[in-house]
């Protein structure tokens, strides 16, 4: 994703072109439909995130705490439960689509 | 009356523990993102319609281990993804108090199981809302915890930095008795906090006996910016509603958060983008749908996700993912992490002067079933009183204030961190009127 499909008076137009960029990132198919109906919606949906654009910049102080803590060996699932919700398993492994 | 309403997507039981626990004899409904051992849990979701969790949450096994029996598993909007319940993948759930209105989301089953009588208590999540809303819209109680008093280990995510389990019940007093169950530091999730390292909050105290109804000397915030845009007659009750709170010996003052103009905004850019990255583990492969696709990982991937999801789910994704893209990350992620830093520090100066923050729950009446379906901006619009919360990760209650045109409004009290027992207390208040 460029920076030119912001356009410069700060609508956020989206079109379809977009839209199937987007689903090819995140790993979702869309119908033809399904593609046109996003873009009419993304536009108003972007165009209101926009008031974003007001927020002051914010000092941000989170109180993050380390909680790690030692890697110790403890029961986890078995294999089989494991495996358990797998559609196609082999050999106690997951079978997945190839890939390439 | 259950298949009226739709209130669940599986009735099956787990026996509580045979005890005399603080939950004997009671029945709990647990919303189906919520693990169960043995029992599916689809959130709503095709994706999961098969799934059967191996381990169930924390949640779960403390509320069976205090002799509560859980009745099934609530319907919710899929992946918890939606403000009316309307979006799961087993059909929508009915509001019990007007069944051609939506029950709120994405809790709705869990808020109409109670409401409806089908449970005495029930588990919900919200992540900007999802609790309270549905409690707001059935006419019940709900309590969205602060973040960090509950564990999340067994919730199937959507956007973690956001969304605590809560109860749901018929009145204070009942929605805090299961608080008080669920509550407590988690070995498994380490966001948990250890209640006895924090300055303020105290380990041994009992939610349920802070509903003792005494808001005598109570200082409540009335903040301007959540009554404007609110539907009249929501207004009308509300305030009605903290003036019976005044003539009980609280305190109202005006105040201004002008921060949370901005919380939806940055609630949904944040949760869409959590969700692009959490929603990635549903790849057919170790559980799951998966489609028949023999093409690559990549076109296998797409397709069982596009089989497997729905259009708001979809939709968030792709929000999510536009959002976190290269040259829109200073854009919309970051800029909303500001305004996610600024709404917190709004409410710490605000609960320098007062107790706790009133407002209504929702700015609207129950929708009626489909009104919103077809226009996702105006269902996210109606988040805009409850998404601050979970911004600031405050605690926060929704308590029936009364009725407009016969249906259920809901005041919401939001309190400090860790200031459960002042909501809590508050809240107990506003039922004894």
């Amino acid at each position: 994703m460029s920076d030119t499909a912001a356009s410069d008076d700060g609508a956020a137009a989206v079109d379809a072109e977009e839209v199937r960029h987007v689903a090819d990132l995140a790993r979702v198919r869309l119908a033809d439909d399904e593609v046109d109906e996003f873009a009419a919606q993304f536009g108003d949906i972007l165009e209101y995130f926009e008031a974003l654009d007001e927020v002051p910049e914010t000092e941000r102080e989170e109180e993050l705490v380390n909680v790690m803590r030692p890697d110790e060996i403890e029961e986890g699932l078995s294999q089989e439960e494991a495996l358990a919700n797998a559609e196609e398993t082999e050999d106690g492994f997951f079978v997945g689509p190839k890939v390439s | 009356m259950a298949a009226d309403i739709n209130a669940f997507v599986t009735e099956e039981t787990i026996e509580g523990a045979d005890v005399d626990g603080p939950l004997a004899d009671a029945t709990v409904a647990v919303k189906d993102n919520i693990s169960t051992a043995g029992i599916r849990t689809t959130c709503g979701s095709e994706m999961l319609a098969d799934y059967v969790p191996p381990y169930s949450a924390t949640v779960v096994d403390r509320l069976t281990e205090a002799g509560a029996t859980v009745v099934g598993k609530t319907n919710m909007d899929e992946f918890g993804m939606g403000t009316t319940t309307e979006t799961s993948a087993f059909g929508p759930t009915r509001n019990p108090v007007d069944t051609d209105r939506v029950p709120g989301g994405s809790s709705g089953g869990s808020a109409a199981a109670v409401a409806a009588g089908e449970a005495d208590v029930a588990l919900g999540s919200d992540t900007g809302g999802s609790v309270r809303c549905p409690a707001a819209f059935c006419g019940v109680v709900g309590i969205k915890p602060t973040y960090g008093l509950v564990s999340r280990y067994g919730l199937i995510a959507y956007a973690n930095s956001l969304e605590q389990i809560g109860p749901i019940a018929g009145t204070v007093e009942e929605a805090a008795a299961a608080l008080d169950v669920i509550a407590g530091d988690d070995p498994h999730d380490g966001t948990t906090r250890d209640l006895s390292e924090i300055e303020g909050a105290d380990p041994s105290a009992s939610y349920a006996a802070a509903a003792d109804g005494d808001v005598d000397g109570m200082t409540i915030g009335v903040p301007t910016e959540l009554f404007e845009g609110a539907d009249e007659r929501v207004v009308e009750t509300v305030e009605a509603a903290i003036a019976d709170l005044e003539a009980r010996g609280a305190e109202t003052t005006e105040i201004s958060l002008p921060s949370v103009e901005h919380a939806v905004q940055a609630y949904y850019v944040i949760a869409m983008a959590e969700a692009s990255s959490n929603l990635a583990r549903f790849d057919g492969v170790r559980y799951g749908h998966r489609g028949d696709s023999d093409g690559n990982w990549n076109e296998s991937f797409a397709e069982t996700r596009e089989e497997g999801f729905g259009a708001e789910v979809k939709r968030r994704i792709l929000l999510g993912t536009y959002a976190l893209s290269a040259g829109y990350h200073d854009k919309y992620y970051e800029k909303a992490q500001d305004a996610r830093a600024w709404v917190r520090q709004d409410f710490e100066a605000a609960f320098e002067d007062v107790d706790v923050i009133a407002s209504p729950t929702m700015p609207v009446l129950p929708f009626e079933l489909g009104e919103s379906l077809d226009d996702p901006l105006r269902m996210y619009l109606a988040d805009a009183n409850t998404t601050p919360a979970n911004l600031a990760n405050l605690p926060a209650i929704s308590v029936p204030a009364g009725e407009a045109d016969g249906l259920p409004v809901g005041l919401q009290l939001v309190g400090p961190k860790f200031g459960e027992e002042t909501i809590v207390r508050a809240a107990s208040a506003v039922e004894e009127r």
